[in-house]
């Protein structure tokens, strides 16, 4: 440490050229001061009086002031005062010359702004020192208020692009159903700097879903999930699918590209008005609370699952709870947040007073703002500075929901095809080398709210399609697969008959049209294969043993109606279903 | 906040937390197990006089255990007080880590 302040001093004070301005009324002593400073390289300035050094100083603003305390019209005191008016935020030390000797008047030169007095007759030494020690004095403040001013720039710097950010984020976040009339929240707005978030989505079946993610750290680095956490859940949520698979899919997501270290605490909740359920999943978030407007009791739902993006899909766990609830019951969901919310003693708000607070309100519409106030005294902060987040979820009649979508919601979902029809033809080259099936599933999932059932629409299309393929098209029959050997030979046969395929097509009708809540989907699969005698087949069309004949059965039991066409190469489902699921 | 680590002639790492840890002990705790002569057959993360936990302390375990060797890494976490070890149960971290 010595060394390096021996190494640098002599260095940067040798070749500092300083600017000193001296004030003073006498001839004789102005001479000496100026030639003594003069002499040790410096520029400097002289005035007669205190007039003179405020307008010397303003013209040229000098690193030091020398002035004499007692001078003609303005004297040496009020020069000071103005000098340091004039000077700012820079430091410009002032040193007081005089005479004086008593300890009122030399405290007078300091109240005034001086930073220490040389006192007449002038000590050569003594006043190089001094401008020498005032000289790095000054350099340091130059240094401070550099850094000052760099860190007020970062920090300008900083806010511009969390600000920046905080858009781009709100465009890709939006609050989706957020504003419902079932809902209340309590999210700060840069929230999501401090890596809360809350998104709550409509479903295409009227259900709702609400999300509250908590990720570790802050800053940039916690908002940079809840980007890709929004899309995957505003996208999958009005595509219809389920909260496993929202869960999953986020999993999946902040898995692959969060570093180690950094992941989402999370709740879920999926809320059917029709059915007066909910279904909850907790993951590393503090314990989900529902509320039971009639009997006034609190029941937990624990975490039970470690948070998102930590483990790898094949170990994420989607168990979730259903429970049953009443009108008027209520879901509250939080981050750490206000659990941890201290006081000035350090004490935490903590689950206990949360609950107290719950159980100590006798009207459940005040619960929510009971808990805020409660918590802003116990921190003694206001709402502005609150890093904690919260939200009520009401059960209501589906009713009372109405037509609340939110942003980006009901549009998005009254856009989707719902009235319909189609002919997909596939010809020899087609059949051999594509499944037609993913396509025609992926065109019937854009129907709103029929994603639901994509397992059934699957089955139905794909027992259809080998049908028509196999039977129609290839001219198999599936007695062959009534032995373990048959079954073997049926498919060689089968992939032998398709390579040397040149004739023959399948071709799909399908037509949906929508109904109150629902639609119906009607396919018709029809092949170019010589058909069957179906009048007779169907009397024993329920035989369910033995390697085949399990398909149509099956898809029976799944459908409104089956019913085979023309000369048997036709075959019609019509499918009923509704959003109630 | 201060972290220090023994080895122990079994093999074992043990590291100690003590006072609060979050993000300011970031370093000091990857020192702790970075900065080791052998890998250790295993890890003892002694929480005795670790008075609080936050989540950035939580992934900062994630990362010791991607660093001992992920699912197949042995770490043990003991001695915690209640509100340590109530973090670490939201957190469902027993699924990850031995907690005693």
């Amino acid at each position: 440490m010595d060394n390096q302040v021996q190494v640098v001093e002599p260095a940067v004070s040798e070749i500092e050229h300083l600017r000193i301005l001296i004030a003073d009324d006498n001839d004789s002593d102005r001479l000496i001061l100026q030639t003594i400073v003069r002499k040790e390289g410096h520029t400097v300035y002289t005035a007669k009086d205190g007039q003179e050094a405020i307008d010397i100083f303003r013209e040229q603003s000098p690193d030091i002031v020398l002035l004499d305390a007692l001078m003609p019209n303005v004297d040496g005191f009020e020069a000071a005062r103005t000098i340091k008016q004039l000077a700012g935020d820079n430091l410009v030390p002032i040193i007081f010359l005089t005479s004086l000797r008593d300890a009122t008047s030399l405290a007078d030169c300091l109240a005034a702004g001086g930073l220490d007095f040389l006192s007449k007759p002038y000590n050569r030494i003594i006043l190089q020192a001094k401008i020498k020690a005032f000289a790095s004095m000054r350099r340091l403040h130059e240094t401070v208020q550099k850094q000052r001013d760099e860190i007020s720039l970062h920090n300008d710097r900083l806010i511009h692009e969390q600000e920046v950010a905080k858009q781009v984020f709100d465009n890709i976040a939006h609050p989706g159903c957020i504003d419902a009339p079932n809902i209340k929240y309590l999210l700060s707005p840069m929230a999501v700097f401090n890596g809360d978030l809350v998104l709550a989505s409509r479903k295409p079946s009227g259900g709702m879903f609400v999300f509250l993610g908590d990720f570790t750290g802050h800053g940039l680095p916690a908002a940079i999930g809840a980007m890709p956490v929004s899309e995957i859940f505003y996208g999958m949520a009005q595509k219809g699918f389920s909260l496993q698979d929202i869960l999953r899919e986020i999993n999946k997501k902040l898995k692959r590209i969060l570093p180690v270290g950094v992941f989402c605490c999370a709740s879920m909740v999926d809320l059917s008005f029709r059915k007066h359920s909910a279904e909850v999943w907790v993951g590393g978030i503090p314990d989900v609370l529902v509320y039971r407007s009639k009997t006034h009791q609190l029941e937990n739902l624990r975490s039970s699952h470690l948070p998102l993006g930590v483990v790898d899909s094949d170990r994420f766990n989607t168990d979730s709870t259903i429970i049953q609830l009443e009108k008027g019951d209520r879901i509250m969901l939080w981050s750490d947040g206000i659990i941890e919310a201290c006081n000035d003693e350090g004490e935490m708000f903590g689950e206990d007073r949360v609950r107290e607070v719950i159980l100590g309100t006798p009207d459940a519409d005040n619960i929510f703002s009971n808990l805020e106030t409660a918590v802003e005294r116990h921190t003694g902060r206001d709402e502005q500075d609150d890093d904690y987040t919260m939200v009520e979820v009401t059960m209501v009649g589906e009713d009372e929901m109405g037509d609340y979508f939110g942003v980006g919601g009901k549009s998005y979902m009254a856009g989707g095809p719902k009235d319909w029809s189609m002919t997909y033809e596939l010809r020899p080259l087609t059949l051999k080398e594509f499944n037609p099936l993913p396509l025609i599933t992926h065109l019937l999932m854009e129907v709103p709210g029929l994603r639901p059932h994509s397992g059934k629409i699957y089955t139905i299309l794909s027992e259809l399609y080998s049908n028509a393929l196999e039977h129609g098209v290839l001219d198999l029959h599936s007695e062959l697969k009534a032995s373990a050997d048959g079954f073997a030979r049926y498919y060689a046969e089968r992939t032998q008959k398709l390579t040397a395929l040149d004739e023959g097509c399948v071709r799909f009708h399908i037509d949906h049209h929508p109904v109150e809540d629902g639609g119906v989907l009607t396919i018709v699969v029809e092949d170019t294969g010589p058909g069957f005698d179906y009048q007779t087949k169907e009397e024993n069309s329920h035989r369910t043993e033995g390697y085949s004949g399990r398909g149509i059965p099956l898809i029976n039991t799944m459908c409104r109606s089956v019913r085979y066409l023309g000369k048997g190469n036709q075959v019609e489902v019509v499918f009923d279903w509704h959003v109630d699921v | 906040m201060a972290i220090w680590s023994t080895e122990a002639s079994s093999g074992e790492l043990t590291i100690k937390i003590q006072g609060r840890f979050d993000f300011s002990a970031h370093q000091e705790f990857r020192d702790a197990y970075e900065k080791v002569s052998e890998d250790p057959k295993g890890y003892i993360v002694d929480m005795k006089e670790t008075t609080y936990l936050d989540s950035s302390a939580l992934g900062m375990l994630l990362l010791l255990r991607d660093h001992a060797g992920g699912d197949n890494s042995s770490i043990e976490i003991v001695n915690c007080n209640p509100d340590v070890k109530k973090i670490l149960t939201i957190s469902n971290f027993e699924q990850l880590f031995t907690i005693r």
